[in-house]
């Protein structure tokens, strides 16, 4: 097949140029189901690049593949939620009606099976990514249907018989995900916000007002760092440049974190609001919106409110009737990298490179995107943004705590009767959330995903709010009978997955660190090994380039400082000063079978078939 | 504006605006153990050898800007520690057996080894990985083996040779250095280039061929210059 005029066009269409080579593979992969070496090649000349640097973005981006893949891509959720709800068994069920195993692709091309880490769907778990189609609350029955109607339809578009609730029923999303709004709040998930309200006020303003009433109102960033908005916005604003952009973070990968979603299904407009609001206060004319690949169904219909807010003048030229204010917004669409939810690595990826954080100091509100400066910001925090100019800094600082203002929107998941979306203002205690979410027996909740806490039940006393207990939005229960070290290592294997690789510490540590504990879980760890992995997380956390590698270790020291009995029951004694890290019985017994008799050494009679 | 004085363990020395912490030191005399960093190319801030602590807080002082009144932790026990630590990891991350490899001497991490005082890097796994040895260029070949993922090469080919024969791939535990074509043959790599340079790669995975052994132990370079003590000898 000629593949030439197909990558020609996939180039041209982004105007050959470098900085939109996501949007081009996947333009290609969507095309010719992988990008080989000769569609590297062939991009590379196109667009005046490098062969060597476009296998670096296929090889990083996990949707991205140089071998061919099925037609149907079967995605399995794979994170400790869905592990917990059974997405084994489910996996074992797919792979015996497709005859294929986890990483492989059918011979006729049309199946490949994979893993993949949290789709943010772990309310409805288990779940899975069928091409762009959601598949949730997976039973065995019901993925032995699905795969059967694969088989017979091979369109995965026909899964989608009941639509869920809200825009999840919209033409343009037909997807059979349920919002799960369990609890709404007075800021985001209120019924009847007045639309562009908060833009209309903030066009009346001056833009510097604009930024003074986002500091008045106490904002910090929703994503978990915590940043003070207003601040952001100010230093985007005085830094001199002839260009600034305005990114919303879509990103959300954080294991157990699916309130973005619910947002964009519900409040796209007033996510596009709040950026609008944001450009105009720091001087944008152009934004973008980074969206997971995971929520690529959504695309269509954010795409749709993007169309229609440049047809009433919400976007485009002199924005709303405001002269001179131009602001436009492009959906970049990410390719399955947890890092690119980083700001400055989500920046990298938005260029069309790798995607790894820079080298802060400069920080992107000096030099972010093609070096402008630029103002990245959550999806809940351009919410809360757009909400603060339409009912005031005061209101909003009325709510919440002291110190952690406004409310907070939690995806809880996990052990419980009622997982979901719960905006709660901060300040609300872990024990007063497990209620609302009737968790019966919660022996462990990790507040703030895989990099976030671990919170035991004697401190279930602890508040939700940026002084205590952070989170992004992730809150994750488990009842007694979960494993500890399982979810600890767990989190490491995901840490390990989604490292970009780019320093040492967190490339190769979190790889020591997984190994040391899965020591521990078999058994044959001793005191010695908590002090090793203590000193090597220390090592790790201070040496890392970025928060990835910072908080990877966290889980471990929450866990050997909380639930320290849980690793004493692990821990062997050693006799003989020796360590054994392994089962040399069981090492052997491959050896035995090739060789095909018993060892001298180590078995008590020695036998030799071949005598 | 222009008066930029920082503290390195105590003592004053002088930085010039859009300078590094690194090469404030490099400046005054005082010596930052590094790896990934290499005069001649941007910093790159990956390796972390380099971390010092910056009024409490660790940096990499390779892209750390000097500020006035920078208080700034380089040799300490703490630092010493994650240096070390830093150093066997990379010894553990790859495969390499400095006995017969012909960069013994010159190369840039076992010199940091016994700089640091590691005799024998044991304290970790290792990970004994299988990776190509890639000998198709007529000039020039990689033991990827010993690649310690500096992007020394990289960066080189890109800034000084202006090629792009090498570049990264790969993520994570994954991530490597890769040729711009099938393998190094394939590329337009020449054997004057900087990327290939004696020097650019700090340890022995790009090769000379033909070359190997060239110094008799006692005369080759951190022989000469015992560890640590020069802080520009190559």
């Amino acid at each position: 097949m000629d593949i030439i005029p197909t990558i020609k066009q996939a180039c041209k269409k982004y105007g050959n140029d470098r900085g939109r080579l996501i949007d081009i593979l996947w333009e290609v992969q969507n095309s010719l189901g992988c990008i080989n070496e000769e569609a590297m090649g062939l991009i590379a000349s196109e667009i005046k690049s490098h062969r060597v640097e476009i296998e670096g973005l296929v090889s990083f981006y996990s949707f991205f593949s140089d071998r061919q893949k099925g037609k149907i891509i079967i995605r399995l959720c794979d994170d400790i939620i869905d592990r917990h709800a059974g997405i084994e068994r489910i996996a074992d069920i797919f792979s015996e009606e497709l005859g294929i195993g986890i990483g492989e692709t059918s011979p006729d091309l049309n199946f490949s099976l994979e893993y993949t880490p949290c789709i943010g769907m772990s309310d409805q778990a288990p779940a899975a990514l069928i091409n762009n189609v959601v598949v949730t609350n997976l039973t065995p029955d019901s993925a032995r249907e699905t795969a059967r109607q694969l088989k017979k339809t091979l369109d995965p578009s026909k899964l989608v018989t009941k639509c869920g609730d809200g825009n999840n029923a919209h033409k343009l999303v037909n997807a059979m995900v349920q919002n799960n709004i369990r609890q709404k709040g007075e800021v985001l998930l209120a019924d009847g916000i007045p639309a562009e309200a908060g833009l209309d006020n903030a066009l009346k303003k001056a833009s510097l007002d604009v930024i003074q009433a986002i500091t008045d109102s106490g904002l910090r960033g929703r994503g978990g760092a915590g940043f003070p908005t207003g601040e952001k916005l100010r230093l985007a604003q005085k830094t001199e440049a002839t260009q600034r952009f305005i990114i919303c973070n879509a990103d959300e990968g954080e294991p157990g974190t699916f309130k973005d979603r619910v947002l964009l299904t519900e409040r796209a407009s007033l996510v596009f609001e709040g950026m609008t609001i944001a450009a105009y206060a720091i001087g944008s004319n152009s934004g973008i919106l980074y969206l997971r690949a995971e929520y690529a169904y959504l695309r269509p219909f954010l795409e749709s409110v993007l169309e229609n807010r440049r047809k009433t003048g919400l976007l485009g030229k002199d924005v709303r009737g405001k002269k001179g204010f131009d602001f436009d917004i492009r959906i970049q669409l990410g390719a399955g990298a947890y890092i690119c939810g980083e700001e400055s690595a989500l920046i990298s990826s938005c260029e069309g490179l790798r995607g790894e954080p820079k080298n802060r100091p400069p920080f992107p509100v000096e030099k972010g995107y093609l070096s402008k400066p630029t103002a990245v910001n959550n999806v809940e925090t351009f919410c809360c943004i757009a909400r603060i100019l339409d009912k005031g800094a005061s209101w909003f600082a009325g709510i919440g705590t002291k110190a952690s203002h406004g409310t907070k929107l939690l995806s809880v998941c996990g052990d419980c009767a009622k997982p979901g979306i719960y905006e709660v203002p901060y300040g609300i205690g872990i024990d007063e959330l497990l209620k609302m979410v009737e968790a019966d027996d919660p022996a462990i909740v990790q507040v703030g995903g895989a990099s976030g806490e671990m919170v035991g039940r004697t401190s279930f006393g602890r508040k939700i709010c940026f002084s205590d207990a952070a989170t992004g939005g992730a809150v994750m229960v488990f009842s007694s009978h979960r494993n500890v070290l399982a979810i600890v290592d767990y989190f490491l294997e995901f840490f390990a997955d989604e490292s970009c690789g780019y320093c040492t510490p967190c490339r190769i540590g979190i790889v020591f660190l997984r190994e040391r504990i899965q020591k521990v879980m078999h058994g044959f760890a001793e005191d010695a090994d908590l002090g090793y992995l203590k000193d090597l997380c220390k090592t790790i956390m201070m040496t890392s380039r970025c928060g990835l590698g910072s908080s990877a270790p966290k889980s471990i020291l929450n866990s050997i400082e909380r639930f320290p009995l849980v690793y004493s029951s692990h821990l062997k004694e050693s006799k003989d000063g020796f360590q054994a890290s392994f089962n040399i019985q069981k090492a052997l017994d491959e050896s035995r079978r090739l060789a095909k008799r018993t060892s001298m050494i180590y078995d008590p009679v020695y036998e030799d078939e071949a005598d | 504006m222009d008066k930029i004085i920082i503290r390195i363990d105590g003592a004053e020395i002088k930085g010039k605006p859009g300078q590094t912490i690194m090469q404030a030191a490099d400046d005054a005399g005082i010596h930052i153990p590094r790896l990934c960093d290499v005069e001649g190319l941007e910093p790159q801030g990956s390796c972390r050898v380099c971390t010092v602590k910056v009024n409490g807080r660790t940096a990499a002082s390779c892209t750390q800007p000097v500020a006035d009144g920078m208080e700034v932790e380089n040799d300490t026990l703490e630092i010493r520690n994650y240096r070390r630590d830093l150093v066997r990891m990379l010894f553990h991350e790859g495969n390499h057996l400095c006995p017969c490899c012909e960069a013994s001497g010159r190369c840039e991490l076992q010199n940091l080894a016994y700089q640091l005082g590691i005799l024998q890097p044991d304290k970790y796994p290792y990970l004994q990985p299988v990776r190509p040895v890639d000998a198709s260029h007529p000039d020039v070949m990689l033991d990827t083996n010993r690649c310690i993922r500096c992007g020394r090469c990289i960066r080189a080919s890109i800034q000084l040779d202006h090629k792009n024969v090498f570049g990264y791939i790969g993520r994570g535990i994954n991530k490597q250095v890769g040729v711009n074509g099938k393998n190094l043959a394939q590329t337009n790599v020449d054997i004057h280039d900087k990327a290939v340079a004696l020097g650019t790669c700090p340890v022995g995975c790009i090769i000379q061929k033909r070359a190997g052994f060239f110094d008799p132990i006692g005369k080759r370079r951190f022989d000469l210059h015992p560890a640590g003590t020069k802080v520009e000898d190559s």
